[in-house]
């Protein structure tokens, strides 16, 4: 069997010295080549893996044809985001999982050959970009709030059918988790700001500096004609570990620190105003892309050493594996099965050093993974200036705190039905509001929800015949 | 964009700016504040909402310039626009009728307690204002306060007007006259509020501090604004900012606040050089 193209990479020692990205793409033979590989099976398993339903043989179909503008119009049937995704989405547990050569070891490179087909457009071909079939206007107003991957994915697919569609955003930029948590060199700025503009470009109104529940109620959009909301304010609510020395200076949530770079761009402070801490001994404790997005960040800045903590062992890490070797081969050193137990710091309140215990794997818990341990006695400690915790979020709970008869289940997650439709009529809700946890998983929340609100609007205003 | 109609000097270093933000404006409530961003390459800062009018579409934000945005702030004339405005944020004051409330502010702190005082008095309650400043030339508001209030006192450091002293003395010899208060509500400098919080917790009085940790959000989102409270972690941004005055750990508070120290100072000696050059 032929093997699979290799994308190629930066080496860990150059990337690490700014916040460009690490691979650097296929080329239009690596893309034809890898495309070639496809088997174009009658039954695409690969598809099934994909929340958003893709047409993935459709779309490599025409990559090996030579015609990759052809593959963005046919990604961009179902995805709005084509060129978000094919970076971020962990195509190995989803579509390439399912592809029929993964037995052999050697799946389609389907990610990657996303990024390409929607690199491609976007290089070639971005300013006359007229891929997106569109409905007539209906002149039916609905409303998103939040401009995260559900958010865009909802306006986007309404506006396709036809709707007004205004997202609202609590920020100064649009994008959410893309914009504030995921790093430049993983997903860079100007990627995502041209995935948003095309929205604009179809149509979707975006307004920032808008947190509903305060600035403005559900209700209120209701009185301003929207017809239908939907709900993806995400996870927003960054968990502590609640162990003593918390809130310690310079200990951070990896909400807070990738915010701070990524958002406010502290990277560049002065010359930007957000300042960030630059941490000679960093600990990051958790173990999802999150925890290693922030690993790495830190290394970028320029920490001499970063440790990233997890509770459990390598095998069970959450991040993806590609992003797990990429933060080892930059110097991201694994302390595993290890949990903080205590920050000290100085007398001036600075944290200065990590307590940790050694844990050992037992009985699997009810998420399958063996559940962790302590072992007695086995405290430890790490030198730390600098400590970020990235054990993840709980949902925000403004909107829905701020909003009568939005029910929540004991986890904070908004309730919705076989429809995303949550506790009040004409309210529907997706991503990890609702329990999501991935940005492709969010998306299919985004694209199934705008689906029913289609059907929904339909309802409730049958066309006069 | 947020275009500022209105702007003045209320004390040197202290500038009052009304700006456009009618959304704002319609559903603010005492006790909330905004985040500010000045221009593209700006940090966000939270400040209080010290006055606001649905039929105008103002509010209006007073700030001292103290560092680096809120010198930059300061620059930004009649007529320019504020990048980006995002509020109400924040717990409005709870108010209800309670009898009778001190309202105690110290410095910019003044321009904060107005809507609460003003709350409070039309709540039906006693209000009785104290407010302070280092000198008299730094003291604002005071007539304003003077239409919320019953009874104002005044305070300045140098003796320069009014009672010398801090306006915790004023609240003690309040204290110490065995009137009936039902609450203390304080805002100002932390080492201001901490004291308070001391002297009304020794005649067990109700005290409600408004606490002005750093943010960058202010929604919720990145913990910055952490602070605990009866040995919890709270955020200041979306479950305060508004505290009970004795459940505070102000060590805690006091020693995050010096956080960025260093770098604040970088970023403001940046900004006079800056100014110096276009000047020059």
């Amino acid at each position: 069997m032929q093997k699979r193209v290799k994308m190629a990479e930066r080496p860990a020692s150059e990337r690490i010295k700014d916040f460009r990205q690490v691979n650097l793409g296929y080329t239009n033979e690596q893309a034809v080549e890898e495309a070639k590989r496809c088997l174009q099976c009658k039954k695409p398993f690969c598809v099934d893996g994909c929340p958003v339903e893709i047409d993935i043989p459709g779309f490599i179909k025409a990559i090996a044809a030579g015609n990759p503008l052809k593959a963005a119009a046919v990604l961009k049937q179902k995805n709005n985001l084509p060129a978000i995704c094919g970076r971020v989405c962990p195509q190995e547990e989803q579509c390439e999982i399912k592809c029929i050569l993964h037995s052999k070891g050697e799946p389609i490179g389907i990610g990657n050959l996303e990024r390409f087909a929607a690199d491609f457009e976007k290089e070639h071909y971005a300013k006359n970009n007229r891929h997106t079939a569109l409905m007539p206007k209906n002149g039916i107003k609905v409303a998103v709030i939040g401009s995260g991957p559900a958010g865009l994915t909802c306006a986007g697919d309404l506006v396709k059918m036809g709707y007004l569609v205004t997202v609202y955003e609590s920020l100064h930029k649009s994008g959410g988790v893309l914009r504030y948590g995921i790093p430049e060199f993983r997903l860079p700025d100007d990627i995502l700001d041209y995935e948003i503009e095309n929205l604009a470009k179809l149509g979707v109104n975006i307004s920032l500096n808008t947190l509903v529940g305060r600035t403005k109620s559900v209700a209120e959009l209701f009185d301003e004609g929207y017809k239908a909301v939907f709900i993806g304010t995400g996870a927003g609510l960054p968990n502590f570990l609640g162990v003593p020395g918390e809130n310690l200076n310079h200990v951070y949530s990896a909400n807070e620190f990738l915010v701070r770079v990524n958002l406010m761009r502290a990277f560049e402070f002065p010359l930007y105003d957000t300042p960030i801490y630059v941490g000679g001994h960093v600990v990051v404790i958790g173990g999802g892309n999150t925890a290693i997005d922030a690993a790495r960040t830190a290394l970028r800045l320029g920490a001499e050493e970063v440790n990233l903590v997890y509770r459990r062992s390598e095998q069970e890490l959450p991040a993806r594996r590609e992003e797990v070797v990429h933060a080892q081969e930059e110097g991201v050193r694994l302390r595993l099965l290890t949990n903080p137990v205590k920050f000290s710091g100085d007398e001036n309140g600075f944290v200065k050093e990590m307590e940790c215990v050694k844990m050992e794997l037992g009985d699997p818990d009810s998420s399958g993974r063996r559940r962790p341990k302590l072992i007695q006695n086995s405290n430890f400690t790490i030198r730390t200036d600098m400590a970020i915790i990235a054990i993840g979020l709980s949902p925000n709970p403004v909107l829905p705190s701020l909003t009568e008869k939005l029910e929540r289940d004991d986890e904070g997650h908004l309730k919705i039905d076989d429809k995303y439709m949550t506790s009040i009529k004409g309210v529907f809700a997706g991503g990890d509001i609702v329990g999501g946890e991935t940005v492709i998983q969010a998306m299919g929340m985004g694209k199934k929800a705008a689906r029913s609100m289609n059907e929904y609007l339909k309802e409730i205003n049958p066309k006069p015949s | 964009m947020y275009k500022i109609i209105k702007k003045r000097l209320l004390a040197p270093s202290v500038q009052l700016m009304e700006v456009s933000a009618p959304e704002i404006a319609k559903r603010a409530k005492a006790g909330q504040f905004v985040v500010v961003r000045v221009n593209e390459k700006g940090e966000r800062i939270p400040l209080t909402i010290a006055d606001s009018d649905p039929g105008s579409g103002l509010i209006t934000i007073i700030f001292q310039e103290i560092g680096k945005t809120t010198q930059l702030l300061g620059t930004v004339k009649e007529g320019e626009e504020i990048l980006d405005i995002v509020g109400p944020l924040g717990m409005p004051t709870h108010i209800e009728n309670i009898g009778t409330v001190v309202t105690v502010a110290g410095g910019v702190g003044v321009a904060e307690i107005i809507p609460v005082a003003k709350a409070f008095k039309k709540a039906g309650n006693r209000v009785i204002g104290i407010i302070g400043a280092r000198s008299r030339e730094l003291l604002i508001l005071e007539e304003e306060m003077k239409k919320h209030c019953d009874n104002v006192f005044v305070a300045t450091d140098d003796g320069s007007y009014g009672q010398k002293g801090f306006v915790s003395d004023v609240l003690s010899d309040l204290l110490s006259k065995q009137i009936n208060i039902g609450l203390v509500y304080a805002i100002g400098p932390v080492p201001m509020m901490r004291v308070v919080s001391e002297l009304t917790r020794q005649h067990g009085i109700k005290t409600v501090v408004s606490l002005n940790p750093i943010m960058v959000d202010g929604t919720g989102m990145c913990g910055a604004c952490r602070v605990s409270v009866e040995g919890r972690t709270r955020f200041a941004c979306v479950d305060g900012p508004e505290f009970n005055a004795h459940q505070v750990d102000w060590n805690e508070l006091v020693s995050r606040l010096s956080l960025f120290k260093k770098e604040e100072k970088v970023s403001t000696e940046r900004f006079r050089e800056e100014c110096r050059c276009k000047k020059g």
